[in-house]
């Protein structure tokens, strides 16, 4: 088993040697990116542009850049409802997300989903779930499948530190084991569940991915606030998937910035405001990287400034995009629904589907 | 009477029913620190303590099954669900434990339990989060079903059903939280079964549950004030038991009627009573009878075509006129 105390040593040779100049500025680019989607998205939300719920995962980065990008063309992920910053990792465009957060018929998922629920199979990403620790099944599901097919990829299913208390996700890692899945459960663990903390939705020892020792699975805890050493400390996990077949349970500490949702009205009850500043200003993922970039002179202040500007003009050129987008029609409703009545199969066309009144 | 939000009426409700029973107990996620995440029990916990309102992780299933044990052994639970939606995770212990546990003992245990949180849609939330299941659990005998649609039913229905010795499947709606009525300080209970005609008319009988009848209250004034037709408006309230000789009375007195609902139409409860007015009331109608539902797919998120999922007070109109 692998524990804390277990910690790759900084003098091996590691993962991120392999990166190179251009690979560690996309890096950085991405969490830009997110975070200015993720702030402008807040504005327009505030303006009344969408409904529902927002999940910021401003503060938690580096988990979804770092994580997503050691990634392979048979590798695979799926995460809950706060699911922008996977969203952007994998690849998706800032239009089609923010159209679908507007609620527009250009959106990714059509309108249909809304900003829990952002998906994009042909880039292996298998969402963005509403419901707390419904994704679990269904990461152990896509790495059935790949081992299955023989095919040696891995699933990455993110979940927060709430979620780990549903029943279904400690099936899920029963069965991961016992089957030997390719899959690496990634607790985000952000130190809260809406306005409950780690200590007063879960018992444990030490650590939550401690859990796993109970169903023989390799696990491990570090923060996430480095993005080497997630990309780091996850790797191991992913080779041990691909390679061995064998799943991990990985928790990773971070934080997040914002409220549960923006619609979270004691955002500012149950933690200090101390507490928010403390881990901005010491433990932000762009600020630390940014700083390590500057101090490996791959970037200079003016090239991250200029970064950071492009990722907020990309946002605005996003809400452009989803302002000038139409909504779905009303005769969208009853589309996609069954794949055969869309395809209009002859099973599709056999019997009633639809009752309006 | 002093105007009140359906959301203080739950609460008064709830407080007075902590007060007079110390077996009554309100568990689920939030409900005491955070104040509720629709605030329905914002201070509660700080005047009844940690004994009375206690959170749980998020473990649909283990906290409503948990529930159900303890009011086996006399325990009067009230877990809030956060969404009805989320009843789906702890399916098995609503319909399995909850709904047969007195059937297969030989009525030997009773589960005096009452499960209640929002069950609605319109609030562009998605279709996980949308779901409406009176329906599905009305369809269980062993369980009751209750959809209050004013402030004044939800605090008379919430207390009737914590005092109730069967388990009540209690649903609320986000959208009328905020939403205020007349609600008496004196203390009042509703029994359940009992509808409420919250409009007398002589031409067509609306009938419907929750936030559906105010869809019909509108729709009722506007067919009175531009086409002179007079609406009576049939709140339902409790769906099981089910208040037939209500609806029955008034389809005898209108001989028409339209069945109005936010749920889907298959097998929604629209159904039902349809059937019912069929088979007890077939030679009173002069018209068919017409239903309302939502459009039949999973609930759409974008905002403004959600609005035209659910039924509005133009597309009862519209049935209405569309009556023979
Ligand atoms: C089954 C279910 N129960 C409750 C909720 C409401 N809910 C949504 S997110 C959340 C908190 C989850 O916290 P955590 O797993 O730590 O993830 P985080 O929000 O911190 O990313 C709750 C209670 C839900 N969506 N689904
Ligand atoms: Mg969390």
């Amino acid at each position: 088993m692998e524990t804390l105390l277990q910690s790759p040593g900084q003098a091996r040779p590691t993962i991120n040697d392999k990166l190179t100049k251009e690979d560690k500025i996309r890096l950085l680019r991405d969490m830009y990116r997110i975070r200015r989607f993720e702030q402008t998205s807040l504005k327009y939300y505030n303006l009344g542009r969408m409904g529902g719920f927002l999940h910021l995962y401003s503060g938690q980065e580096a988990v979804a850049v770092g994580t997503v990008s050691l990634l392979g063309p048979d590798d695979h992920l799926i995460t809950a409802y706060r699911d922008h910053g996977h969203a952007i990792a994998v690849g998706m465009t800032m239009p089609e997300c923010m159209a679908e957060l507007f609620g527009k018929a250009t959106g990714c998922s059509k309108g249909k989903g809304g900003s829990m629920h952002l998906f994009a199979p042909d880039k292996r990403y298998w969402g963005g779930h509403g419901i707390v620790g419904g994704q679990t099944p269904l990461g152990a599901g896509i790495a059935y499948a790949l081992k299955y097919k023989r095919i040696p990829g891995c699933c990455l299913c993110y979940l927060g530190d709430g979620a780990i208390n549903q029943g279904v996700f400690h099936e899920s890692l029963n069965l991961a084991s016992l089957f030997s899945l390719p899959v690496v459960y990634i607790i985000e663990d952000n130190g809260y569940s809406m306005g409950t903390s780690l200590k007063r939705s879960s018992a444990y020892k030490t650590c939550l991915a401690e859990r796993a020792e109970a169903y023989n699975m390799a696990w491990d805890v570090f923060l996430g606030e480095d993005l080497y050493e997630v990309r780091e400390r996850t790797n191991v996990a992913i080779e041990r998937a691909r390679k061995e077949c064998q799943p991990t349970l990985l928790e990773i500490q971070t934080y997040r910035y914002y409220g549960h949702s923006v619609a979270d009205a004691n955002a500012k009850k149950y933690r200090t405001a101390e507490e928010i500043e403390e881990y901005k200003n010491n433990h932000d993922p762009l600020q630390l990287f940014g700083k390590r970039l500057l101090e490996e002179e791959v970037l200079t202040e003016a090239q991250i400034g200029e970064i950071d500007r492009a990722s907020k003009e990309e946002a605005n050129a996003a809400v452009k995009f989803a302002e000038e987008s139409p909504f779905p029609k009303e005769g969208d409703i009853t589309a996609d629904v069954y794949w055969e009545v869309d395809n209009q199969t002859e099973a599709g066309k056999q019997g009633t589907y639809f009752f309006n009144t | 009477m002093p105007l009140i939000t359906y959301r203080e009426a739950l609460r008064t409700a709830l407080d007075e029913e902590i007060l007079r029973d110390e077996n009554v107990v309100v568990i689920g996620e939030e409900v005491a620190q955070y104040n509720g995440a629709y605030k329905v029990t914002e201070g509660l916990w700080a005047t009844h303590g940690d004994r009375r309102l206690v959170d749980t992780p998020i473990s649909e299933s283990a906290f409503v099954g948990m529930g159900i044990g303890a009011s086996m052994l006399g325990l009067r639970p009230v877990i809030e669900l956060m969404f009805w939606s989320f009843a789906y995770v702890a399916f098995d212990q609503i319909v399995n434990n909850a709904g047969c546990v007195r059937y297969m003992s030989g009525g030997l245990i009773n589960v005096p339990i009452v499960i209640r949180g929002p069950a609605n849609g319109g609030t562009n939330v998605g279709a996980t989060h949308s779901h409406t299941p009176e329906n599905l659990l009305a369809n269980m005998p062993g369980l009751k079903v209750v959809v209050p649609a004013t402030a004044y039913d939800a605090k008379g229905l919430l207390k009737t059903s914590i005092r109730d010795n069967d388990p009540v499947m209690f649903m609320e709606n986000t959208l009328l939280y905020g939403e205020k009525w007349e609600v008496p300080d004196s203390e009042y209970l509703i029994p359940l079964g009992l509808a409420d005609v919250k409009r007398t008319g002589d031409h067509v009988s609306l009938i419907a549950h929750g936030r559906a009848v105010l869809t019909c209250l509108k729709a009722a004034e506007l067919l009175e004030a531009e086409h002179d037709i007079s609406v009576e408006v049939v709140d339902l309230r409790s769906i099981r038991p089910l208040d037939e000789e209500a609806i029955l009375n008034s389809v005898r007195k209108t001989h028409r009627a339209v069945v109005v609902e936010e749920n889907k139409p298959f097998c929604g409860v629209g159904a039902q009573i349809t059937s019912l007015i069929q088979e007890k009331a077939f030679d009173d109608l002069d018209a068919p009878i017409a239903r309302v539902s939502a459009i039949d797919a999973p609930a759409i998120y974008s905002p403004p075509i959600e609005k035209r999922q659910l039924p509005d007070p133009q597309r009862v109109i519209e049935k209405v006129l569309n009556l023979a």
